[in-house]
């Protein structure tokens, strides 16, 4: 596969120069990068019908810290989790996950670092209808070098007595449970939840964003969560706020609010 | 053009290529109907028209010599409209430019009328003249095999005298329509002719004058063709009768019938296959149709759209597929019919024979076919028909799925995950399971059934050729001969080996069972002529009793052990009863085995021999041919590797075109299910696809589980289709059988592993399309929408 936007090869470790629109937190040293993304630019489409997902983002993502992407829709921020979880290539711009570019990677490579790297949750849960809770999970352990047992990461969202219920017996959180201990049981690096709780009441929605929550406090996986509701940004270490394929502003959360604590 | 038909062809565009697949899978259907039905109405109505035309007699009988005024005796028998006597005599034809001798048979016509019976047609020159006894008619065939021409002539050894004949016109008769020689297997247009002459000429050839050797009938409708026939050899019986038989009986008639049978045999099988898989693909098609179109069926219902406008547009859909088959069908059927007519015509001395485009066999077809596809999906339009709007608006309930009873079995964590879903989605819908299995192995049946012809073919050429008749001549005496003139035709030219033989006509009686057949009797030491068991091995023929062909023995309701009457049709027509020793495998005719001289005694007479089997060395051949074509004792000769070559041209002609047709329609079917099946699985399983790819699952891995059930299902069609191909090839076997020849029921294993690798390649094809479709896949789309 072409890949746009592969081009000089930087370290990810050098700082970008740019004086202004970094995502990056505060000058801590200590604090290793994830990811890394540089002058992001993705147009779909062409000539008048061109749309600009992304326009020029620059992004660092910190390990093991719980971020959530904030904005309106068609702001481009499911265009830049996708991206980061290389289900989709930029225009132009490079992403690294730690020495990695993911933009210099073909589809095998792609494929490899998501089967290898990413966890990811859907709005629509995406669970495999003909697997129960536990096949669901087992689909990913069986092909990871050092997964969780399926048993255990449904008990860590609070699944440990509907092991053996096909999704159309579960409900739509808890549907959406088991898609988060699908995506965190090969103990991926990242965590990528694309409007998690979109499909799901308030109340729902609490228990779903309090699995992740444990997951990115117990496991240490470095999560990105998008919403467009802003009262989730309240879990989160740092807000990273999107509009019109441009970076906003970032935030960091002095305090967290624990995710039970939330409501909408 | 109204918005709602739009859509519906918009709709269909978007499945074209499965709209294609299954209206080629009609087509091939429609297409074999059309042909079979088609050329077989052109054949009845050809044969029907031509048989009336020149008088086509309904019974036969051949005498050795019998008085002219017996015929008036004869058209007394109550219900015979008309008698014709004649003489018919084969004789050895020496034809210029060519080594090895033909046969002809020389049919006397009435010099100052036309025959009332059995006429013939002129296609060139003129009629014989009544003062001019070298004159004949050539029949139009054996013509133009050798180029003759009015005027052209050639010599034949007539009753030891070889006499020069002068042709003087071409003609055609219904009588040999399929004109095939004396002991031979299928017509030679070079080695076997038909020639008219004048009755006196002939008569006085052979001795008959003021007698006949042969009779024709004719029979008003309403009389019994068997009490005429009982009556007529009750005449015959003491002038050297062979017995009286029906026209059905008559070989040309009977060759002629049995194509048209096999024919409707063909219409019978092939065309309710095609037919019946389309309509289960139809079925498949329209069911996920509705089912992506659950939301829209719900906003036409609110917008006011009734029950029936809703189930007429889906109805309107498998119209136009199974329209769009019809059409392709009555294309191909038409090419087909045209094609399979010429290659009558040029295996059937017709005088014409044209395909027609009959509208009532393209009627039905169409009729037929548009059914079968309502009939198959006329519970998926009526579902998508009674939805109720509200429930149509909302998003059909996930599949509920379970757990197989296989799983049970299997401790955990043997079977893989994306295993488990392939056998999942198999238990979810076991009726399309069943019968998408069942689908593709028709493919393996269609194939293995007509692959079948070729071993059968190869089969029956292995037991004839080589090891039932090893001879390379045969040459029949005129009359019944001393030892001593095989001792003369041994000294021959090139000849290596010789062994004498005695045919007999008879009338084998078993209770209430007769049939009329030739008893050979062959030497204890027989080696080229051999009758042989069911397991090929030569059968000893034992010193005493009769050994009958398998069929034979069915037709007499007959076992080893059983005691038949034999009456003996010649000679002094003695009458005994003889038990039946053994039976062998034969497939063409019904013919009976005794030992030589069991047989002399049985007829009180000496050691005498109807003819001989030669082993010649092939590099005298002209030299023997040339004596054969001059030895007034032999009436005729037949070469067994002419007859073989003669055999497998014929084979190949007939054979080769149809069959490679329906290799090319088993195929079709097979990957019209399988396309169908895996482009259902996609659209079924694309999401699940989706999310496996986006999971971190290579391509290969998410098409294994989208093709794994496909593969299963393949799996399982092979032994199945297999297993059905030997079923219909036991059907083609059984309503091939007659008394003329039987299709051996053998099936090689390479013919099983041939239909097996065509079926497996037009499922890689499919899969490789289906693939394609995987590639371009769009993930993030895929996850972003609802299901």
């Amino acid at each position: 596969m072409a890949s746009a936007g592969v081009s000089k090869d930087r370290s990810p470790n050098e700082r970008p120069r740019g004086p202004q629109g970094t995502a990056s937190g505060p000058d801590r040293p200590e604090r290793r990068r994830a990811f890394v993304a540089r002058a992001l630019t993705k147009v779909y489409g062409k000539g008048e019908v061109a749309v600009h997902a992304l326009r020029g983002v620059d992004l660092e993502l910190f390990e093991g810290e719980l971020a959530v992407l904030l904005g309106p829709s068609g702001s481009g921020k499911s265009t830049l989790v996708n991206i980061m979880g290389g289900l989709d290539l930029p225009t132009a711009g490079q992403v690294f996950f730690h020495d990695l570019e993911l933009t210099a990677f073909d589809e095998r490579a792609l494929t490899a670092y998501r089967r290898e790297n990413v966890g990811f949750v859907f709005q629509f849960y995406n669970l495999v209808p003909s697997l129960t809770a536990r096949e669901n999970v087992a689909l990913i352990t069986d092909i990871a070098r050092d997964p969780i047992a399926p048993e255990e990461a449904l008990a860590l969202v609070g699944l440990a007595e509907r092991l053996d219920h096909f999704p159309a017996e579960l409900s739509g959180g808890e549907q959406q449970r088991v898609a988060v201990a699908r995506a965190i049981a090969k103990r991926p690096e990242v965590l990528l939840c694309d409007e998690p709780t979109g499909a799901l009441d308030s109340k729902t929605g609490v228990l779903v964003l309090e699995a992740i929550e444990r997951v990115n406090r117990e496991l240490g996986t470095t999560t990105a969560m998008i919403t467009h509701n802003a009262a989730i940004a309240e879990m989160a270490d740092r807000v990273i706020s999107l509009a019109d394929g441009r970076i906003a502003g970032v935030r960091e959360n002095a305090t967290k609010s624990p995710a039970r604590a939330l409501a909408w | 053009m109204r918005a709602l038909n739009r859509k519906l062809l918009r709709d269909l565009w978007k499945i074209k290529t499965q709209v294609l697949a299954i209206a080629v899978v009609v087509g091939c259907g429609v297409a074999i109907l059309v042909m079979a039905l088609g050329t077989r109405r052109s054949l009845e109505e050809t044969q029907a028209a031509y048989y009336e035309r020149y008088h086509f007699a309904e019974v036969f009988a051949h005498v050795k010599r019998a008085p002219e005024y017996l015929a008036e005796r004869i058209a007394r028998i109550p219900g015979v409209k008309w008698a014709e006597t004649r003489v018919v005599a084969d004789v050895t034809l020496d034809v210029p430019g060519m080594a090895e001798p033909a046969t002809g048979r020389l049919v006397s016509i009435p010099e100052h009328r036309r025959p009332a019976l059995n006429d013939i047609l002129l296609r060139r020159g003129r009629a014989i003249a009544p003062d001019r006894p070298d004159e004949v008619l050539v029949d139009e065939t054996f013509a133009e095999a050798h180029g003759f021409r009015p005027g052209d002539h050639f010599f034949a050894m007539i009753n030891d005298k070889k006499r020069k004949l002068r042709i003087v016109g071409i003609a055609l008769s219904p009588e040999y329509i399929y004109a095939v020689g004396p002991g031979a297997l299928v017509p030679d247009k070079r080695r076997f002719g038909v020639m008219w002459i004048g009755r006196a000429a002939l008569a006085s050839a052979f001795d008959l004058e003021g007698a006949f050797n042969d009779i024709s009938l004719s029979v008003l409708p309403a009389a019994s063709k068997a009490e005429i026939i009982e009556r007529l050899d009750d005449l015959l019986d003491p002038y050297g009768n062979t017995g009286a038989y029906d026209r059905a009986d008559q070989v040309s008639h009977a060759y002629l019938s049995g194509e048209m049978d096999q024919l409707v045999a063909t219409a019978r099988v092939a065309p309710p296959i095609f037919l019946g898989v389309a309509a289960f693909l139809l079925h498949i098609v329209v069911t996920r149709l509705v089912a992506t179109e659950r939301q829209q069926i719900g906003l036409l219902k609110s917008f006011g759209y009734g029950n029936a406008a809703v189930g007429w547009h889906y109805l309107k859909v498998v119209l136009i597929v199974a329209g769009l088959g019809v059409v392709l069908g009555f294309a191909g059927g038409a090419y087909l019919g045209r094609l399979l007519t010429q290659l009558y015509a040029d295996l059937f001395r017709f005088p014409f024979l044209h395909y027609r485009l009959s509208f009532d066999v393209f009627a039905l077809a169409a009729l037929v076919t548009l059914a079968a596809a309502v009939l198959g999906t006329i519970n998926a339009v009526w579902r998508a028909a009674r939805l109720p709007p509200a429930e149509a608006m909302v998003p059909a309930p996930p599949a509920v799925y379970r757990r197989t009873a296989v799983e049970r079995l299997e401790p955990r964590g043997l079977v893989g995950q994306p295993t488990r879903m392939i056998l999942r989605h198999i238990v979810r819908w076991p009726l399309r399971a069943a019968m998408t299995t069942l689908g593709i192995s028709l493919g393996v049946a269609i194939l293995v059934s007509t692959l079948f012809f070729f071993d059968a073919v190869e089969h029956l050429i292995q037991i004839y050729f080589h090891h039932g008749q090893r001879q390379d001549v045969t040459v029949s005496f005129t009359e019944p001969s001393a030892e001593r003139v095989v001792h003369e035709v041994g000294r021959l030219p090139g000849v290596l080996a010789v062994e004498p033989f005695r045919a007999v006509a008879v009338r084998l009686r078993h209770g209430p069972r007769s049939e009329r057949v030739a008893i050979t009797g062959l030497e204890a030491d027989a080696a080229l002529q051999r009758a042989l068991d069911a397991r090929l091995r030569p059968a000893a023929i034992p010193p005493d009793g009769l050994v009958l062909s398998t069929k034979l023995a069915e037709l007499l309701a007959a076992a080893p052990g059983d005691v038949l009457t034999v009456e003996v049709l010649e000679g002094r027509r003695p009458l005994r009863r003889i038990p039946v020793a053994a039976l062998v495998e034969e497939y063409i005719g019904t013919p009976a085995y005794m030992d030589r001289q069991a047989l002399n005694r049985l007829m009180r007479e000496g050691p005498v021999v109807s003819g001989a089997h030669l082993l010649v060395d092939a590099r005298q051949d002209e030299a023997l041919y040339r004596r054969l074509k001059d030895t007034p004792v032999v009436a005729g000769v037949a070469l067994q590797t002419v007859a073989l070559r003669t055999f497998r041209e014929t084979m190949a002609e007939t054979m080769n075109i149809m069959m490679s047709f329906y290799v090319v329609f088993g195929g079709l079917i097979a990957m019209g299910v399988m396309y169908n099946s895996a482009r259902i699985a996609l659209s079924e399983h694309g999401r699940e696809l989706a999310t496996l790819r986006v999971l971190g699952f290579t391509r290969f891995e998410a098409l294994y589980v989208l093709l794994g059930e496909l593969g299963v299902l393949t799996l399982l069609a092979l032994p199945l289709g297999c297993l059905i191909g030997y079923g219909i090839a036991w059907f083609f076997a059984w309503s091939f059988d007659t008394d003329l020849f039987r299709i051996p029921l053998v099936i090689e294993m390479s013919t099983y592993g041939g239909a097996v690798l065509v079926v497996l390649v037009a499922g890689a094809l499919s899969a490789l399309v289906v693939r394609r479709r995987v590639d371009r896949l769009d993930l993030v789309a895929v996850l972003k929408t609802r299901e």
